[in-house]
């Protein structure tokens, strides 16, 4: 036998970007704890669609923890309190019958809200076109084994690389920063060879691409390496930081 | 000039600043203290510590000059980041928590600064700008602190202080980018121990002279 569970749900709802948004509440009964937290999201919503109301609209893809679409906040906690958890792989085993749970969508100036949990993530992306690629010639792709790097630096390569570009960093952080984002994208690239040459450039541009967005400062608060899904770590930041004073004092990078 | 400024006024730049001036701070705060506390061997050793310091002349002149710019760029970079932090998030959470993360020292860096300011200005008001002739620092001093007002203003002030630089010390080291799973562990330790050594070592002192000697 299943367990379910009965909830009140407070979800933000606004019609539009410019519209006056508010938390309205709704009732969430026979919940399966097996469920996960977008699908009893769902089981909401096709109530409200039966009741000919408007559904709750909100992000989602993949729904196995790699898309990176998903995220609200839920109950003041981006992707829900589960450590190294996305919204889509948070299950309703972790609420307890009768729980009250407050929905709100990521709140930054760099994402407006498009409708209810949908916000626009799109300076992310913006940051991203600004440098966290790497130039290559088209072509037959050289033999893995030509250049060497450490298992090491492979591992820490790939664990920045983790980061699905949720925006839970933003959302988590007291300032509405991005660092941990960028840090990611920056570090992912700066740890290999293929990343090296383009390196001061990339630094330089996109940080100061994620300032002009309108994101806010770093002061190492840290929520944003315990709020991460993917678990990316502060010392990326800490890397960050390090290539972009390499590029700002010390390349002929202006 | 061009790219110092591009570089030094990026958000990273900012911080890079605030580190190095926060730094520089746990520096003359470490000095000052170690001159302080001549203090409990008695008024003629202080009076001695607080004259060998102003036969330093110009050198004097010129540390108090380095402070005061220090002090310029931390106060203005500092009330700089704290508004584009603020304007960062227009629309606040109506349920907020944190995930263990943030510390007393990092959710009140910009008020426990400001505190700090107007405590610094009472303190040279206090000890600096004094009219000293045919007195010693001693007796101002030790003049002050009869006012238990003075005492208890103090003590809230250096507690303030422990605060402030229990996260500013080890976020110094991160915001240079030196954080290293090997370091870290041990930068956050003297973080807290010398702010505990702030708090205790110049808290103590208005106490001791008021009620103690
Ligand atoms: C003796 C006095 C002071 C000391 C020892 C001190 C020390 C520090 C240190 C070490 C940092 C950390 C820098 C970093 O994160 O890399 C810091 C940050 C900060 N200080 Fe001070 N400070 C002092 C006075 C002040 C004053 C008077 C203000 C008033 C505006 C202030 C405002 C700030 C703010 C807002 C930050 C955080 C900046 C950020 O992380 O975004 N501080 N301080
Ligand atoms: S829906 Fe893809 S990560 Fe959650």
């Amino acid at each position: 036998m299943t367990k379910t569970i009965n909830l009140t749900l407070k979800i933000w709802r606004q019609k539009g970007p410019e519209a006056k948004g508010k938390l309205e509440t709704y009732k969430a009964n026979d919940i399966p704890t097996d469920m996960s937290f977008l699908e009893m999201i769902d089981v909401v919503n096709e109530k409200l669609t039966l009741e000919g109301k408007e559904p709750v609209a909100f992000d989602h893809d993949c729904r196995e923890g790699i898309c990176g679409m998903c995220g609200t906040v839920v109950n003041g906690r981006p992707h829900g309190s589960e450590k190294g958890t996305t919204l889509c792989q948070l299950h309703m085993r972790h609420f307890s019958d009768n729980d009250t749970i407050v929905i709100e969508p990521w709140r930054s100036r760099a994402f407006p809200i498009i409708k209810d949990l949908v916000v626009d993530r799109s300076a992310l992306d913006k940051i991203i076109q600004a440098g966290g690629f790497i130039s290559v010639n088209t072509g037959n792709a050289q033999d893995a084994n030509a250049i060497p790097i450490p298992q090491e630096t492979a591992e820490l390569a790939m664990d920045a690389a983790a980061c699905i570009g949720c925006g839970a960093c933003v959302a988590a952080c007291p300032n509405a920063s991005a660092m941990l984002f960028l840090s990611a994208k920056v570090s992912q690239l700066a740890l290999l060879p293929q990343g090296k040459p383009e390196a001061a450039r990339r630094a330089v541009s996109m940080v100061r691409e994620m300032d002009r967005l309108g994101f806010g400062n770093c002061s190492n608060e840290t929520e944003c390496e315990a709020e991460c899904p993917k678990e990316i770590s502060i010392t990326n930041i800490a890397r960050l930081n390090r290539e972009f004073y390499k590029a700002g004092f010390f390349s002929s990078e202006k | 000039m061009n790219w110092l400024a591009g570089t030094l006024g990026s958000s990273i730049g900012k911080k890079l600043m605030m580190a190095l001036t926060g730094l520089g701070f746990c520096g003359f705060l470490a000095g000052h203290l170690a001159g302080n506390l001549t203090i409990y061997w008695g008024k003629n050793a202080f009076n001695s510590y607080a004259e060998h310091l102003h036969s330093l002349g110009p050198l004097i002149t010129l540390a108090e000059l380095g402070l005061l710019f220090f002090a310029l760029i931390h106060i203005l970079t500092g009330t700089t980041l704290f508004y584009q932090n603020l304007k960062a998030r227009p629309f606040r959470y109506s349920v907020n928590k944190n995930a263990g993360g943030r510390t007393i020292g990092s959710r009140t860096m910009p008020y426990t600064g400001f505190i700090l300011l107007s405590f610094i200005v009472l303190h040279l008001i206090n000890f600096h700008f004094v009219d000293k002739t045919g007195t010693t620092i001693y007796q101002i001093v030790h003049g002050a602190f009869a006012n238990p007002g003075y005492v208890a203003i103090y003590v809230f002030a250096m507690i303030v202080a422990a605060i402030h630089i229990s996260h500013g010390f080890w976020s110094v080291f991160q915001t240079l980018g030196a954080n290293h799973v090997k370091y870290m562990p041990f930068i956050k330790g003297v973080s807290i121990v010398f702010s505990l050594i702030v708090a205790l070592g110049f808290g103590f002192l208005p106490v001791y002279l008021a009620y103690m000697v």
